[in-house]
């Protein structure tokens, strides 16, 4: 038995078919009940997103031909087009790449921060469905521990990696807390109605929307819960924003400096913060220059995204550390698990044998409570010194990784049946 | 006795420093944590190293550069304390913890021995000066360091650089508060210390100004003060200007303290202060 992951992600496989394989909560039951059987797959798990379909398993050898018949099946895509999209992934390999998934590390977008939730809800739905065991149950609660001691212990989700959260922060490490803060939307565009938004969302209390057209600041005022202005009210609303974004289709700039010069005067320089998306440029970049101003152009915003995006692919450097120790960690239980089984059948064996004759000698010899009492201590005692070295030889096998060779041996040894071993599978 | 105990009181100083130090580049809370508690306990202990020696010495523990520095440090120590508990800033500790330590280093290379004073001295207003001056000046410092790493974080926006430590420093709007609630606060107490000088000179000295080095820095120093305040009340001193006024205001703190006493000399030539 080992774990197997079976997948196919951003990398691998195109749009189109992980969008044919995705497997939504609803399918997620039926899958299951086709996929597990106890000879090749024991226990299971889908992870299904947007960026990858990757089946999690505790499964024999076979294990992954069964899986990707199953999802030929089920999602009706030949295996001949699965195959060369497909990622197969066994043992230590497979332990790091579901620690590297939950931790964000083999994300499109590195450190971002939707995959725990998705991990989590995967897990939640899999347990529901009685799908996973022991052995996934212990994997993904570790998976889960690690994600959450990289995101603590690593600046991988520190910092924006797109140019409307960048410029979001940058106006939270001017402005502290944007409640009752003012923004301005000059223009239009994704972009910047993107950034607006934001704002929006982090708690910016008022949204002013000045377009050239009319009737276009009304129904984007609208859109985003603003106020309407028109381009003439532009220097007198600089008095009251604290952040004003522009993104217009201007041939020149609209701001200069004297107006902003002017706006600081009559604002008794509270600061203000120019957020200028427009190509070219809405605002002189002379303006940078007066005090408590500060000015952020596309071409610096994108600076800072991909300086962000250096950042974060070194603390995954750093990410990859805490994982790889993790694994280690997880293969000492695991390995610890291989001879749990035939430990509890070998102890079940013998103190059967041992309450079997000790009924039968208490048949015989009419005792009083007291020698009784000590007969029964004394088979105890036997039982336990004489199971005392093979069993710890056994842990002892399972630490240098010889639990199942040896397992096996002493089932052998002892002829312990296998279904007694698996009365432990069974105690989910 | 009251030597050895500052001794210890130094030596935790310098240990919260080094986890204040760490805490900068290695951002986990229990590091900070760690700086706060020990730069707590040597507080403690530097408060029982200053109660004995003004126990022993019979005197309010500011007469002589040794005593001035180490209740300048302790001032500063407990502001921060109380700084964190209130707003919970801890990086503040990573550039006010190591200061106060070279202040705690500075003030051992002065004569420790008690010196006693001279009895025109001996009077009441030696407590409220000295402890407005300090209470006063203490607040500075503070603002002083909020308005360096008001600079610093200024500097990393204006540049467009966002590194780490940009990520760990607080925004600007919370420096900027920070710094003018402490100015609020270290203004009257500063007001109030050269005030009660001036009514003691005239019982020791016989009379309230003499233009005597130490007074007419204490006026220049109380003059940028209100300065800052008044431009920020009236015209929006705010932000960079505020910052940048702000250090040199405790440049000035910092020359009235100390440059007068070693470059130039006059009646407070004794003391600190």
């Amino acid at each position: 038995m080992d774990i197997l992951v079976v997948g196919i992600n951003h990398r691998t496989g195109p749009v189109e078919l992980r969008e044919k394989l995705a497997i939504s909560q609803g399918e997620a039951k039926g899958f299951y009940s086709k996929l597990l059987d106890y000879q090749r797959v024991r226990e299971a798990l889908i992870l299904s997103t947007c960026n990858r379909v990757e089946v999690y398993s505790w499964a024999n050898k076979g294990g992954e031909d069964h899986i990707i018949s199953t999802l030929e099946e089920v999602k009706g895509v030949p295996a001949q087009e699965i195959m060369p999209c497909l990622y197969i992934y066994r043992g230590e390999e497979a332990v790091k790449h579901v620690f590297m998934v939950a931790s964000s590390l083999d994300s499109m977008v590195i450190g971002e921060p939707q995959i725990v939730g998705q991990v989590k809800d995967a897990f939640e739905s899999a347990l529901t469905s009685n799908a996973t065991g022991v052995i996934l149950n212990q994997l993904m609660k570790k998976a889960l521990s690690v994600s959450k001691r990289v995101r603590t212990e690593t600046g991988i989700g520190e910092s924006a990696v797109s140019v409307s959260y960048a410029a979001v922060e940058l106006a939270k490490k001017i402005f502290g807390d944007l409640a009752n803060r003012r923004a301005m939307l000059v223009g239009a565009g994704e972009m910047a109605e993107l950034a607006a938004q934001h704002l929006v969302h982090q708690g910016v209390s008022h949204l002013i929307v000045v377009n050239r057209t009319p009737s276009k600041a009304h129904e984007l005022a609208q859109r985003l819960k603003g106020e309407a202005a028109g381009m003439d009210l532009l220097e007198a609303k600089l008095i009251e924003v604290d952040i004003v974004i522009t993104s217009t289709g201007a041939p020149q700039t609209i701001i200069s400096r004297e107006t902003v010069q002017r706006a600081m005067k009559e604002r008794k320089r509270r600061p203000i913060f120019f957020i200028d998306i427009a190509v070219p440029r809405d605002v002189d970049s002379e303006v940078q220059r007066v005090e408590n101003v500060y000015l952020y152009d596309i071409d610096d915003l994108e600076q800072v995204v991909e300086e962000n995006r250096k950042r974060r692919e070194k603390e995954a450097a750093k990410a990859e550390a805490i994982v790889e120790q993790e694994v280690e960690r997880f293969f000492q239980w695991l390995r610890g698990q291989e001879v749990v089984p035939v430990i509890v059948s070998l102890r079940n064996w013998c103190e059967e044998i041992r309450l079997r004759e000790l009924e039968k000698a208490k048949a015989r010899l009419r005792l009083n409570g007291k020698e009784a009492k000590a007969l029964e201590a004394l088979t105890a005692a036997i039982v336990n010194k004489i199971l005392h070295p093979p069993l710890s030889y056994l842990k002892d096998a399972s630490a240098r990784g010889e639990g199942e060779k040896i397992a096996k041996l002493v089932r052998e040894l002892f002829s312990l049946e296998e279904k007694d071993a698996d009365t432990h599978r069974d105690q989910r | 006795m009251d030597i050895i105990i500052f001794r210890i009181a130094a030596v935790l100083y310098l240990a919260s420093a080094v986890f204040y130090v760490y805490y900068l580049y290695h951002t986990r809370p229990s590091t900070a944590k760690k700086g706060y508690l020990l730069l707590l306990s040597g507080f403690v202990v530097h408060t029982t190293a200053l109660t004995v020696r003004g126990v022993t010495a019979h005197h309010f523990p500011a007469t002589n550069l040794f005593e001035s520095l180490s209740l300048f440090c302790w001032m500063v120590a407990g502001g921060y304390l109380l700084l964190e508990w209130r707003y919970r800033i801890p990086i503040l500790g990573s550039f006010v913890a190591p200061l106060n330590c070279l202040g705690v280093i500075a003030a051992t290379f002065n004569p420790q021995a008690i010196t006693p004073l001279p009895p025109a001295l001996k009077s009441a207003w030696l407590y409220v000066h000295a402890a407005a001056s300090f209470l006063g000046e203490g607040a500075f410092a503070l603002a002083f360091v909020v308005s360096f790493v008001y600079l610093l974080q200024e500097r990393h926006i204006r540049r467009k650089r966002l590194g780490g430590l940009f990520q760990k420093l607080p925004s600007l709007s919370q420096l900027d508060d920070l710094n003018y609630k402490l100015l609020t606060l270290g203004f009257p107490f500063l007001t109030l210390g050269i005030i009660t000088g001036a009514i003691w000179a005239q019982y020791a000295w016989g009379s309230y100004w003499s233009w005597d080095p130490k007074e007419t820095w204490s006026l220049i120093t109380w003059l940028i003060y209100a300065a800052i305040l008044h431009g920020r009340m009236t015209v929006g001193w705010r932000g960079r200007r505020a910052a940048i006024l702000s250090v040199i205001g405790f440049g000035a703190v910092l020359f009235t303290f100390l440059g007068v006493n070693l470059l130039l000399p006059g009646l407070h030539s004794y003391s600190a202060m």
